[in-house]
């Protein structure tokens, strides 16, 4: 195992930013012009209206929902991971962090469209917030939407203020680099940072206060939009566990998402001296731990319904458990329990590769896992009248394939302009001597801590 | 003369060099230490760690708090609407509004707090060297009196490996 150190750390990590191959042009194309194709045909549905989508009664939430739910969960690797990470002073989160943030941010991004996708008319999503109109007619604070609104937003702010924060030195480095318009930008970007140890006090005191404020923030997002399903009459979702059930199900999908990111940065950036197979396999442990919370939690959900026999319920649970959407139910405890219990819990198959089929399963069966709260009971409430089907049209299935090509675009793109593993963070973490390191800033460095 | 100063390739060389302007006369606030990375192994890393920036969190949870309650009570008071049987302005629902607007407020107060007390430049403090983004760690005094350059000059010179400059 090696380990870079100073110039070698500038040198590694600013090459993306100053050097340019034609794969970088080549995954701009292709997934650009992925998101193109979904763009235009999110356009198509607005002048078209709705109809052109699989949602009609009773099932008026279908993939778009879904996705809304994936990506907010998703988003929940980066911020809450790192800050986590940074509040217990794990040493190797060093050049994890960033790679998990920036997840966050864009995924949240893509996570907030898709309520404005669903819209149909995506013009009035001001309604949503609160200004004062001619008519006074303010926002329904008591309904589970709004609170949407409103957690979203805080957890984007402080998301993109915490991605942004520890950037700020490392956008002082490459101002010192650059020359010209691009010395400019990011000379403006650094805010006048100069690296006095006061700077340094007031940043990590920064980080420090956004790091505790970020963790209720992050558990309070998903537990309110696990709200959008459990304040409604529906069967099956009407349960106090859907709360920390989601929390629960986003840390793990997000987990999930940060391996296969890390992975792939690894190979295509060249950063095998930087993410050491030891972050992989502390990661790899961490969703073993969440592949068997979410066990313990589709058990006790599981097994409540069928302890409670009420019918509507019960009709929904056999939908699932052996009716139509059986194949997808048994797919999704594959992907989400059985993959990652083989995978993550032989040491053997714990290596990047392991952790990436891993990644890959759960990010399935999570998609899946959202699909089969919303749709199955939908699609079957309480009275013979509401029963419906729902089959999504290609209009749905591309818009939702696409953000996951937005997703790749947005990250290449914020790779070739941010060093993607934050540089002072990484030189801070070299101490001259054991003697010299003051107890207050002790931590545990690579390798000293196994999960 | 607008700035003398030294560029040091370690610490330990960096701290002797602060150390020996402060037995030149000079104060803590009267000497400029830039670094490309923390510097919490040494004593001079620990220079200018007080700040309120904790309490004005606070005071921005506070009132983000505030923001919270009297959005939600001034909008459902003046537009009274049954919904559900809840009361018209009910605790828990709106909890959760007053609880996102807190963090929120939080948030930027400390955002705010660190543009305002650590990167507004202060008045005639813009000594800057680029070689600390390679590590060298730059010691100096700013706006130095001429009759004491020459003092300086021999502290900053004194550790090892030092490299001196003058504006």
């Amino acid at each position: 195992m090696t380990h870079p150190t100073g110039s070698q750390i500038n040198r590694d990590l600013l090459h993306p930013l100053f050097n340019t191959s034609w794969r970088f042009y080549l995954l701009v194309a292709i997934f650009g012009g992925i998101v193109l194709f979904g763009l235009a045909t999110w356009f198509t549905q607005t002048v078209n209206g709705y109809g052109v989508t699989g949602i009609r009664w009773p099932v008026y939430w279908g993939f778009y929902v879904t996705s809304f739910v994936f990506w907010i969960g998703i988003s929940h690797a980066g911020t809450l991971i790192s800050a986590i990470l940074r509040l217990v002073n794990a040493g190797w989160r060093r050049p994890v962090t960033r790679c998990a943030e920036v997840i966050t941010a864009f995924a949240l991004i893509i996570g907030a469209l898709f309520p404005i996708i669903h819209l149909g008319r995506p013009w009035l999503a001001f309604w949503m917030f609160p200004y004062p109109s001619e008519r006074l007619i303010w926002p329904n604070f008591r309904s589970p939407l709004v609170w949407d609104f409103f957690a979203i937003n805080t957890y984007l702010t402080g998301s993109l203020l915490f991605l942004y924060l520890p950037i700020i030195p490392d956008f002082a480095i490459v101002r010192d680099k650059s020359t010209g318009l691009r010395r400019k930008i990011y000379g403006a970007l650094a805010l006048g940072w100069r690296g006095t140890p006061k700077q340094w006090h007031r940043l990590e005191t920064a980080m420090q206060i956004m790091a505790i404020a970020i963790i209720p923030v992050a558990v309070s997002v998903h537990t309110i939009v696990s709200f959008d399903f459990s304040m409604a009459p529906v069967p099956t979702w009407n349960t106090t566990i859907f709360g920390p059930y989601f929390v629960a199900g986003a840390i793990f999908s997000g987990i999930a998402g940060l391996l296969i990111a890390m992975a792939v940065l690894r190979k295509f950036l060249h950063l095998e001296a930087y993410l050491h197979p030891l972050h992989f396999e502390n990661l790899g442990k961490l969703m073993l731990v969440m592949a068997l919370l979410w066990g313990y939690f589709v058990f006790n959900e599981r097994l409540v319904t069928y302890y409670g026999n009420e019918p509507a319920e019960m009709s929904v649970y056999w939908r699932t458990q052996s009716g139509t959407f059986a194949p997808l139910f048994w797919t999704m405890v594959i992907c989400n329990f059985v993959l990652p219990l083989i995978l993550m819990g032989i040491r053997r198959f714990r290596t990047i590769t392991g952790c990436v089929i891993a990644s890959i399963g759960v990010v399935i069966g999570m998609w899946l896992e959202r699909f089969l709260i919303i749709v199955p009971a939908l699609g079957h409430k309480y009275l013979p009248y509401s029963y419906g089907i729902y089959r999504p049209t290609p209009p749905e299935i591309i818009v939702a394939s696409s953000t996951f090509a937005a997703m790749a675009l947005l990250y290449v793109l914020f790779a070739k302009v941010v060093p993607i593993i934050s540089i002072w963070e990484l030189k801070a973490g070299e101490h001259p001597s054991p003697e010299l390191l003051p107890p207050a800033t002790e931590e545990h460095r690579l390798g000293d801590l196994h999960l | 003369m607008k700035a003398v100063y030294g560029l040091y390739p370690s610490g330990a060389s960096a701290q002797q060099a602060v150390n020996r302007l402060r037995a030149a006369g000079l104060a803590d606030r009267e000497i400029t230490i830039l670094s490309a990375q923390p510097m919490e192994d040494f004593e001079f890393g620990h220079i200018d760690k007080a700040t309120y920036m904790w309490w004005f969190a606070c005071l921005g949870g506070l009132v983000g708090m505030s923001i919270g309650f009297g959005l939600s009570w001034v909008t459902e008071m003046s537009w009274p609407i049954n919904v559900g049987g809840l009361p018209t302005w009910a605790w828990w629902p709106n909890l959760i509004i007053i609880f996102e607007l807190t963090m929120l407020g939080a948030i930027l107060a400390t955002i705010i707090t660190l543009v305002v007390t650590g990167l507004l430049p202060s008045k005639g403090q813009t000594l800057y060297d680029p070689e600390v983004t390679d590590g060298q760690i730059l010691v100096g005094v700013e706006n130095p009196v001429d009759s004491r350059v020459g003092d300086f000059q021999k502290a900053l010179e004194a550790p090892n490996g030092a490299r001196v400059k003058t504006l």
